[in-house]
């Protein structure tokens, strides 16, 4: 053992590495990008590592090496899933030979995605085992359990971290290369009963899953990172299986029957406890949380009285004997977590089961937000309204005084939900720590933009120009270029999902024939999933122009290589796949490669593709900025410059700035690109690609 | 001891290496270290963020930081540090660089934006001995590298004492975190003081 700052993705790759891993996939994707790019640099000579061309193939690779006995790890984001989800859905039917990982990050916020979905509940629909990490130590940690019971059941499991676990970084104790397991695959053994899915072979297998959940269930129970913390007051039931887990919701214990019967209408039920001299009426409470949600309740809790704590690192089998242990003899929950309520519904279904007299606080009941990232002062002010600090505090200030509360039978928290909902003022005050300055001035607003000298604004502005005053539909797609749609570029009427341009294209054409339709999309896009697309259009005699915006790179996700590259991830230089012959064999006519720096020619391609008939397709080629060496930056000749602002007003580049009333070339942005040169009305733009 | 941490500024501006920095010398003094920063979409000219928390105790499990819990901030940008502003603890440290950047969409707007309103308001709220205004455009004139900007701040803030870390806590992390070539430079860069 020894210690490291690690980055969450890092500490998964090398936990990975650390369990023996064979093999590994993906598909590049915020916030999950770095495991596999870890896994590539520390790679021992025994591991195969591969950027698939989709998710959907990734995890198709990593089944097929566990099928042979490999332990192999899929990675990908959330939204990633879904690509994934057809292999997915019936590998969960066959299960793996050797421990397989699929390595789902989801993005609470959302930071950097299209969704806020929650891929714990893609883990219940699948059936398959879920661990969900709290810290990056534990990712380290708990990765090497994933392999561990994904191997002994037989199936893939879910490994699902959120952004603030996979971009956080942390010192950790990680393993030694002395202590690494080695794992050698057995090979794949023929069977047909066991590998090739049918009818009867889904439904013998759909019970063994069943009947092996609820076995995965006991064990999670019993799983040393689901936890019961605090339990100064859970009494005899502290330690062991209580009374309730272990008899069926039909035949419930007398004891338990009766609290319930007490707790009336309200289903609530208050317990008298005695403090100090004064007795009042206080419920008994507890937290359960997971994630980092988890984190910042140990955060918020830290030196004060915590009450009775769970901790879910498995949400999927949920651990119900331990969660029946946490419950019983409790009053109210309050559930921590991001994203769907999975822990919260699981805890009122097992409270409803169990008849258990205990009222489920969370996003369901309004009690915390339904949406959005957590953050210290979210979790701060939830648990605080929850445990009654305030009034706690008020009571301290003044023992003498102590009346009990008029609403003590009522739940704090809802108060506060419902003082919130009369508008009395946002969420900020339910923290403990308000801003304590006055308003500062009007903060500048920095939305993301395309770099400057990025060529994807010279290929949006190129086709803007082209189809000036024409009826238009310009569809966008996944990566930088989306950013085409900031003004003053304004280029992206619609983004749905990877490739999904093309086909919205096709679909707006057809109900209004008279448009011009257009779908850009990236070359490591147009590989993922802009192909059928392409396919389609080209088969149901669509009208449409393709343009793809081939920047050389997967540069969103921080420029991985793709099949257009030449380069894979085991460090080989091999033969590019050629989009313009791949266009062509599905049956373009019209395919014309064009830099889009070179404004006249690209406005005159884009006007002739336009003129031709079918689908039509244009290939912007010009290298991402961050991957190659800048030319001189351009510069500006004050005495020709009219002050027109043209070059800010049409193309909004970052690297064009005014300064006490000059507009002039911020020289540590500018790459020389020469789009603004090209559309200066007077020529006062000089340098750069021009000498 | 426990400190918490944040730098921020714009997209680009290199706030990684800083992190990295404080992260190496305090776990050379066997500290626990966590941090948590701006990666992806919002790297692209937007507003960035790294929080570094560094502790000897061992209660800490969260690697973001919250109201009024900041015992620095390390301000890339004068928009940027009055916008983290909230996060500062009472008698907290604040640093910033000078220089404004003008965000594409100031300019296409017409806004008025030039940082010196921020360091007015900065001047008003946060008392003088707490305040460190670096002219780093003057610093990386100096030096003669834009790329070290980072590290002239870190200098600032080591010296500050608020970090609970010496320069000389520093200067040991550096070989570990910086390519040979540069360390010459990042070294005058660090000691750098107007």
């Amino acid at each position: 053992m020894h210690k490291e700052f690690l980055m969450g993705n890092a500490a998964i790759a090398l936990g990975a590495i650390a369990a023996g891993l064979n093999l590994t996939s993906g598909y590049p994707g915020t916030p999950s990008t770095e495991v596999l790019e870890t896994v590539a640099k520390h790679r021992p000579d025994q591991t195969y590592v591969e950027w698939s061309v989709n998710e959907k193939a990734a995890l198709e690779v990593a089944a097929g090496a566990a099928y042979a006995g490999a332990r192999t790890m899929v990675t990908m984001k959330q939204v990633g899933l879904n690509v994934a989800s057809d292999p997915l859905m019936s590998l969960e039917y066959i299960g793996v030979k050797g421990g397989m990982v699929i390595m789902v990050a989801d993005d609470p916020g959302p930071i950097s995605s299209q969704t806020e979905q929650d891929t714990r509940h893609f883990a219940a629909f699948s059936k398959l085992p879920c661990f969900d990490p709290t810290s990056v130590q534990e990712a380290y940690d708990m990765i090497q359990d994933a392999f561990e019971i994904s191997e002994k059941f037989g199936t893939p499991v879910f490994f699902r971290p959120t952004t603030r676990i996979c971009h956080a970084y942390a010192s950790i104790d990680v393993k030694d290369e002395s202590e690494y397991k080695t794992n050698a695959p057995e090979g794949f053994i023929k069977d047909s009963r066991r590998w090739v899915i049918f009818p009867r072979l889904s439904n013998a297998n759909h019970r063994k899953i069943e009947a092996r959940n609820v076995e995965l269930s006991d064990v999670f129970s019993e799983y040393e990172r689901n936890e019961l913390l605090f339990e100064k007051d859970a009494g005899a039931n502290a330690t062991g299986v209580s009374h309730a887990a272990e008899q069926s919701a039909n035949e419930l214990p007398a004891e338990t029957t009766g609290t319930a019967e007490n707790a009336g209408a309200s289903g609530f039920s208050p317990v008298v406890e005695a403090t100090g001299n004064t007795a009042s009426i206080c419920p008994k409470r507890g937290i359960a949380a997971g994630g980092i949600g988890y984190a910042l309740m140990r955060e918020v809790l830290k030196g004060k009285d915590a009450p009775r704590t769970l901790k879910i690192a498995t949400p999927h089998p949920f651990p119900e004997k331990l969660a029946v242990r946490f419950l019983e003899g409790l009053d109210e929950v309050l559930c921590i977590e991001e994203l769907d309520p999975v822990i919260e519904r699981e805890l009122t279904y097992i409270a409803g089961k169990y008849h258990l007299p205990v009222r489920i606080l969370g996003k369901l009941t309004h009690d915390t937000e339904n949406a959005g990232e957590n953050s210290i002062d979210l979790v701060e002010g939830y648990i605080r309204k929850f445990l009654e600090w305030d009034k706690k505090d008020r009571a301290n200030d003044s023992v003498s005084q102590a009346v009990p509360s008029q609403d003590g039978t009522q739940s704090t928290i809802k108060k506060g939900a419902a003082d919130s909902q009369n508008g009395a003022s946002d969420k900020s005050d339910d923290t403990s720590a308000p801003n304590r300055f006055p308003a500062p001035p009007a903060l500048p607003i920095r939305p993301p933009v395309l770099c400057a000298g990025c060529p994807h604004r010279a290929s949006f502005y190129a086709v803007k120009r082209a189809m000036q005053g024409k009826k238009t539909i310009f569809c966008g797609d996944i990566g930088c270029y989306t950013l085409g749609n900031a003004m003053p570029l304004d280029m992206c009427d619609t983004c749905l999902c990877m490739g999904a341009g093309i086909n919205i294209a096709q679909g707006v054409k057809h109900i209004e024939p008279d448009t011009s339709a257009f779908a850009f999309v990236g070359d490591s896009t147009f590989f993922a999933s802009a192909i059928t697309g392409i396919v389609n259009a080209v088969y149901n005699q669509s009208e449409m122009t393709v343009v793809i915006l081939d920047n050389s790179t997967t540069a969103m996700t921080g420029h991985q290589p793709h099949p257009g590259t030449g380069r894979t991830m085991m460090g080989d230089v091999v033969a590019k796949i050629n989009i313009e012959k791949v266009l062509r064999g599905i049956g373009l006519k019209f395919v014309e490669t064009v830099d889009p720096l070179d404004l006249t020619k690209a406005i005159k391609t884009v006007k002739h593709a336009v003129a031709e008939p079918g689908v039509k397709a244009i290939i912007f080629k010009s290298p991402c900025v961050a991957i190659v060496k800048p030319n001189a930056p351009l510069t500006i000749d004050q005495a020709k410059c009219i002050k027109c602002k043209r070059c800010i007003r049409e193309i909004g580049c970052p690297g064009i700035v005014i300064t006490d009333g000059n507009v002039q070339i911020d020289d540590s942005l500018c790459t020389g690109c020469t789009l603004c040169s090209q559309i200066c009305p007077t020529g006062a733009i000089g340098g750069g690609l021009n000498e | 001891m426990n400190k918490n941490i944040i730098l921020c500024g714009v997209g680009g501006q290199g706030t990684v290496l800083a992190s990295k920095l404080i992260a190496a010398s305090a776990m050379e003094k066997g500290m626990k270290v966590m941090s948590a920063e701006t990666i992806g979409m919002a790297q692209r000219g937007g507003n960035v963020f790294s929080n570094i928390r560094i502790s000897d105790e061992d209660e800490m499990y969260a690697p973001m930081i919250g109201t009024g819990q900041a015992d620095i901030i390390l301000g890339f940008e004068p928009g940027e540090t009055v916008r983290m502003l909230p996060f500062l603890k009472k008698d907290g440290y604040v640093i910033t660089n000078l220089r404004a950047v003008k965000p594409t969409t100031a300019t296409l707007l017409g806004s008025t934006y030039g940082g010196s309103e921020m360091i007015g308001y900065l001047k008003s709220v946060i008392p003088e001995d707490h305040l460190l205004i670096v002219d780093g455009t003057k610093a990386i004139a100096e030096l003669g590298n834009p790329r070290c900007l980072n590290v002239v701040l870190l200098g600032a803030a080591v010296r500050t004492g608020a970090l609970g870390l010496t320069e000389a806590d520093i200067l040991e992390a550096m070989p570990k975190v910086i390519k040979p070539k540069f360390l010459e430079l990042n070294t005058s860069a660090f000691k750098y003081a107007g």
